[in-house]
């Protein structure tokens, strides 16, 4: 009969040699099963007197031991063994592209208009918005433009059939005059009136159609009346937006003389560039003025007391020479092709 | 506006170049849209004489010629053009010359003959498209001078787009006088000196209509030769304004109003009889014009008439009648002022338009009529010789326009313009343009020339001082206001979110035109009430839109002709509608609105899952995410546009708020859209509001959960189905989820199995299992009741 380390050897190699728990768990019934080598061996202990039982019985125990924590090892190893096996089988070619769905994105233009919104937002101003439907009187009348102005003829305005005094608002000035009613409505009776920042984005209509007008397109409307507001204030705010907007300081902004029959003195806003494509050119990008006091009267402030300057500027442009566009026609047209390339 | 710089710097003459001159008047007010050459770069070329105009020995159609271009040598040119004759002064570009497109010019030999030089034709020389033949020059040309010289080809040709109020820089004098003030340089006009009448014919004039008409001159001129030519100066000064040369005596009158701004009729003083009326027209009156238009002028357009009949437009047009030809000898020349208010407006209701309306109608200066009358004697007389008659004019002085002073206030100019003026600063700048200023204690008056019919208000003398102060030197400040937040609504979130959320889901927002073609409300909307456009661009852009949803149909037809399959598309944008008290504007409703469209795969294609065609509940299920965490519900809807089993009112606390629906697939076969496209259409301010959260109590007690299948009849809705089992649901049932459909095996073909999940707790306590078999039992004893309901897998 072999001894007891003779045994504990034997199972450890034989441990070893198991390949997988399966083999090993085998293994483990030669020794410690119910028939197990070791198991007759303490079975075997009561035939022994009481003083050798207890010595006996204590050796097998340490054998025992010794076989069980060979035994530990050996599963922890091949549990290790499995694990890397099995990661190494799980692994999974991480180049392939992500699953789902792909966004979606933004029109470019309203990506122009959230930074504006955003840009005037920061000093105040306020979003205001008018219908496209818009009556004669608010279109012109109240912006001073008289019954035979060039701009009311058919020419540059659709009328709806039908009707004689309701057309396609052909610029978001409208909103002016609504705004104006609307703030001195709500501060009626008091004796300092809060000042009016707005800017009013819109879809305007005029009746012009090729590669640089289209029958429907943007406008942002700004505004702001208080009781010291300047033309300075104006060329301020507007020098600082062309900036902010374009993220550049390498930009010249000039105010030429011009007309509106809603503002005076009126001017036409150009850019120009330092650098890029577009360098050296003086660009169209906005008209403005100080609001005429016929116009102030209109919306219910007295020009005596309150100034103010107003601004419309095409939106459409500005993205145009913000992404590069050379076509205004591409905005309307619902190309995705087009569209997504702003997301 | 177009004229010559020559012609200009004949009035004023500033030390600036001609880049410099014109960005001196783009900064005045006075944008200069183009600025192009009077004639392209070339250069040797000169005043040239045939001596001798002889056949080429080899060749029929060439013309051997003996030229004396004032070398103080005859050369020797070939010349193929046919009217090479000898006598001729022709432009000639010598050896070394350059013609345009840097052609350069040497000597060579043709057809066997020496040639040193070219005879030029106008087209050669780029002056006109005329290459008939040679250029002839007049016979005064003198032999030898460079060409560009003689016809003065170092000439710009300005175009300025003038604002409506500047009526007053119409013409060369106005602009001079403009360019004059802004320089500082000297004005130098023409002494228009009277013609003395040199015999007595006269034509009495009436002023019918003094408030339209005030001032009206007129004069006869007998024995004019009205087939004179008309002096090269002036055809050359016409043409560079953009104005054809005609005859002498409509160049005249064209002339004079270029360079003074007061535009004249010339009649033919034979075809008149009696005295000149200007009065409205009477009862089916009609005119035939020169345009050769017949018009039935209205009640308020201005006439010019005789005794016995109607003349003219007044200050539109001539009429074809009594106009002058070629064959006039005697002439009754017309120089009137007619009011603006009389004028505007009226020849754009005839369809077309007129330099003198274009005028008339922004405002001419009222004292000019008499002098550009004695400006355009003196010229006729000059030209086309003959008498004068005495100069008649009625007048009547009340009705001219009045030039009351404006009162400026400096400090307030200076206020509004947040420049640092002084009074005395601000009143020479004024006087600059001819403002007569008078100090009054601290305030200006100030009194407008006749020229000037824009000064009416102290916001326009503003204006003017900001002009000639430039715009350029008032300063760009950071504006000053007291420090205020805007409000910042949590209960309503920005349309940029709406945007946002969208995108995120796959769709790309598009912008669509408001007016579209009537097929697509009729067959979309079943619009019958269509609110149609006066004056569309175009048939298919005619009628206002009332939903959103045919443009993104129109998208995917698009982008399916491109070989896009795959679209999902929004728009956020208003629908109009009539509705007889619609805010704001009576008459029409008109809501902002978002609307999507979904077509093609579900997913892109893609490695990792199967392909698979979008359905309604992938559209409604985006629905569902924009308005997360409120609860949208879903009813049956007929509408025209959708199909009739897959379509839907979308409700929220209890109101429409839009619909949501497979495209109808009569309109997708129709519009080709290729698979069934699913389209939403939501009010857009719906989508705005947001619950602000409030706190519940998390509850502590283990929460319990049952699953129960009920199988019901195929056209029970499941909302139905949650309805009956939320309202029988006892206190402690906290969720009721549908987690599955089951319709096919095992089930009666009409019938399909819903599959319910169903979550039950008590904030303070262990539910009992007793209570639970309760609760659930409840629910099936309702649903049996109520549906007709059985539990499956239970008596089957």
């Amino acid at each position: 009969m072999e001894t007891l380390d003779q045994l504990v050897q034997q199972a450890v190699a034989d441990f070893a040699a198991a390949v997988d728990g399966a083999v090993l768990e085998q293994t483990k019934a030669r020794y410690l099963g119910k028939s197990g080598s070791l198991t007759e061996r303490l079975k075997a202990l009561g035939k022994l007197a009481p003083d050798a039982r207890r010595e006996a019985g204590a050796a097998i125990n340490r054998a025992k031991d010794a076989i069980e924590q060979a035994l530990d090892g050996r599963r922890q190893a091949l549990r290790e063994a499995a694990l890397l096996a099995q990661l190494a089988a799980e692994a999974l070619d991480v180049t392939l592209p992500g699953r789902g769905s792909v966004p979606g994105g933004l029109h470019p233009v309203s990506r122009t208009l959230e930074r504006i919104e955003a840009l005037f937002g920061s000093i105040g101003f306020i979003v205001a918005d008018g219908p496209e439907i818009e009556t004669d009187w608010h279109n012109f009348t109240a912006l001073n433009t008289p019954e035979n102005h060039p701009a009311r003829s058919m020419h540059d305005t659709f009328y709806l059939e039908g009707h004689n005094d309701v057309l396609l608002r052909t610029h978001t000035s409208p909103v002016q005059i609504r705004a104006m009613q609307d703030h001195v409505a709500r501060h009626a009776g008091r004796e300092h009136m809060p000042e009016l920042r707005l800017i009013a984005p819109g879809r305007v209509y005029r009746v012009d159609s090729d590669a640089t007008h289209s029958p429907m397109f943007h406008q942002v409307e700004g505004l702001w009346v208080g009781e010291s507001v300047s033309f300075a204030d104006l060329k301020g705010v507007i020098a600082d937006f062309l900036r902010k907007f374009f993220e550049t300081e390498d930009l010249q902004v000039r105010f030429r003389p011009s007309f509106f029959p809603f503002t005076e003195p009126s001017a036409e806003i150009d850019v120009a560039f330092m650098s890029g494509a577009l360098e050296g050119r003086w660009l169209e990008i906005a008209g403005c003025g100080m609001v005429h006091p016929n116009v102030l009267r209109f919306g219910g402030f007295d020009p005596e007391r309150y100034t103010g300057f107003a601004f419309g500027m095409g939106p459409d442009r500005l993205t145009m020479l913000r992404y590069g566009v050379n076509d205004l026609r591409l905005f309307f047209e619902g190309d995705l092709r087009f569209l997504s390339q702003f997301r | 506006m177009q004229f010559s710089e020559h012609w200009l710097r004949t009035f004023v003459d500033p030390q600036l170049d001609s880049a410099e001159l014109g960005h001196l008047l783009t900064m005045a007010g006075l944008e200069v849209e183009e600025a192009d050459p009077a004639a392209p770069a070339f250069s040797g070329v000169v005043i040239a004489q045939i001596v001798e105009a002889d056949r080429h020995p080899n060749a029929d159609k060439l013309k051997l010629c003996k030229v004396d271009a004032g070398t103080g040598e005859l050369l020797q040119i070939v010349c193929g053009a046919p009217n090479a004759a000898a006598g001729m002064k022709v432009p000639c570009a010598t050896v070394g010359a350059r013609l345009p497109g840097d052609f350069a010019i040497k000597a060579a030999k043709l057809r066997g003959v020496e040639s040193f030089g070219m005879l030029c034709s106008a087209r050669e020389l780029g002056l006109s498209e005329d290459h008939g033949g040679l250029y002839a020059l007049p016979a005064d040309a003198p032999v030898g001078t460079d060409i560009r010289d003689y016809l003065g080809l170092d000439d710009t040709l300005f175009t300025i787009k003038l604002t409506p109020n500047r009526a007053d820089c119409l013409s060369l004098t106005g602009v001079a006088r403009e360019l004059a003030a802004i320089t500082g340089r000297p004005l130098k006009l023409h002494a228009v000196e009277p013609v003395e009448p040199a015999i007595d014919a006269r034509r009495a004039i009436v002023l019918d209509a003094p408030d339209a008409c005030p001032r009206y001159c007129g004069r006869i001129l007998r024995g004019v030769d009205a087939k004179a030519p008309t002096p090269e100066w002036m055809v050359r000064r016409l043409v560079r304004s953009g104005i054809r040369a005609i005859s002498a005596l409509v160049d005249v009158t064209n002339y004079v109003m270029l360079e003074l701004g007061q535009p004249l009729h010339a009649f033919d003083n034979t075809r008149l009889s009696g005295a000149i009326h200007v009065r409205y027209p009477g009862e089916g009156e009609h005119v035939l014009l020169l345009n050769e238009q017949t018009v039935t002028p209205a009640a308020d357009t201005l006439l010019i008439a005789d005794e016995a009949r109607a003349l003219a437009l007044a200050g539109i047009m001539g009429g074809e009648e009594s106009g002058i030809t070629l064959d006039t000898t005697e002439v009754f020349l017309e120089s009137a002022f007619f009011a603006p208010a009389a004028i505007a407006g009226r020849a754009r209701a005839y369809g077309f338009s007129s330099d003198a309306s274009h005028r008339f109608e922004r405002g001419v200066d009222f004292e000019l009529a008499r002098t550009a009358l004695e400006r355009a004697t003196r010229l006729i007389l000059d030209i086309c010789g003959g008498d004068a008659g005495p100069v008649e004019e009625a007048i009547a002085r009340d009705h001219l326009p009045a030039r009351p002073a404006v009162r400026l206030r400096p400090a307030r100019a200076r206020r509004l313009l947040g420049i640092h003026l002084d009074d005395t600063g601000i009143q020479a700048l004024l006087e600059r343009v001819h403002l007569t200023v008078v100090r009054e204690g601290e305030d200006l008056l100030v009194t407008p020339p006749s020229f000037r019919f824009d000064i009416e208000i102290e916001e326009d003398l503003i204006e003017e001082l900001a002009r000639l102060h430039g715009y350029d030197n008032i300063p760009a400040v950071a504006p000053q206001g007291a420090l205020m937040m805007l409000p910042s609504a949590e209960s309503r979130r920005p349309v940029w979110d709406v945007r946002h959320l969208l995108a995120a889901r796959g769709y790309q927002e598009v912008v669509n035109f408001a007016f579209v073609e009537e097929a697509w409300e009729r067959d979309f909307c079943a619009n019958e009430n269509l609110i149609r456009l006066a004056n569309p661009i175009a048939s298919q852009l005619s009628v206002m839109r009332s939903s959103l949803i045919p443009g993104l149909a129109a998208n995917l037809v698009t982008n399916r002709k491109r070989q896009l399959d795959r679209v999902r598309v929004f728009e956020i944008g208003r629908c109009f509608e009539r509705k007889a008290d619609g805010e704001p504007v009576a008459g029409f409703h008109q809501s902002l609105m978002v609307a999507g469209l979904a077509a093609g795969p579900a997913l892109p294609e893609q490695w990792g899952e199967r392909s698979r065609q979008i359905d309604f509940y992938d559209v409604k299920g985006d629905l569902e995410a924009l308005f997360a965490p409120r609860r949208l519900s879903f009813e049956s809807l007929s509408h025209p546009a959708l199909h009739p089993g897959r379509a839907a009112s979308v409700r929220l606390d209890g109101h429409n708020i839009g619909i949501i629906g497979e495209i109808h697939p009569v309109w997708v076969q129709r519009y080709d859209m290729g698979s069934a496209p699913v389209a939403f259409e939501i009010q857009l301010d719906a989508a705005l509001y947001a619950v602000l959260p409030t706190y519940a109590e998390i509850s502590r007690m283990p929460a319990v959960t049952r699953d129960l299948a009920l199988v019901v009849a195929l056209d029970v809705t499941v909302a139905r189905v949650l309805e009956v089992l939320r309202e029988a649901a006892p206190a402690v049932v906290r969720e009721i989820d549908l987690f599955d459909v089951y319709h096919g095996k095992g089930i009666d073909t009409d019938k399909k199995s819903l599959a319910f999940r169903v979550l039950m707790q008590d904030t303070q306590r262990t539910l009992e299992d007793a209570e639970v078999d309760d609760a659930v039992s409840a629910l099936v004893r309702q649903a049996e009741l109520v549906l007709g309901a059985r539990l499956r897998g239970s008596g089957e």
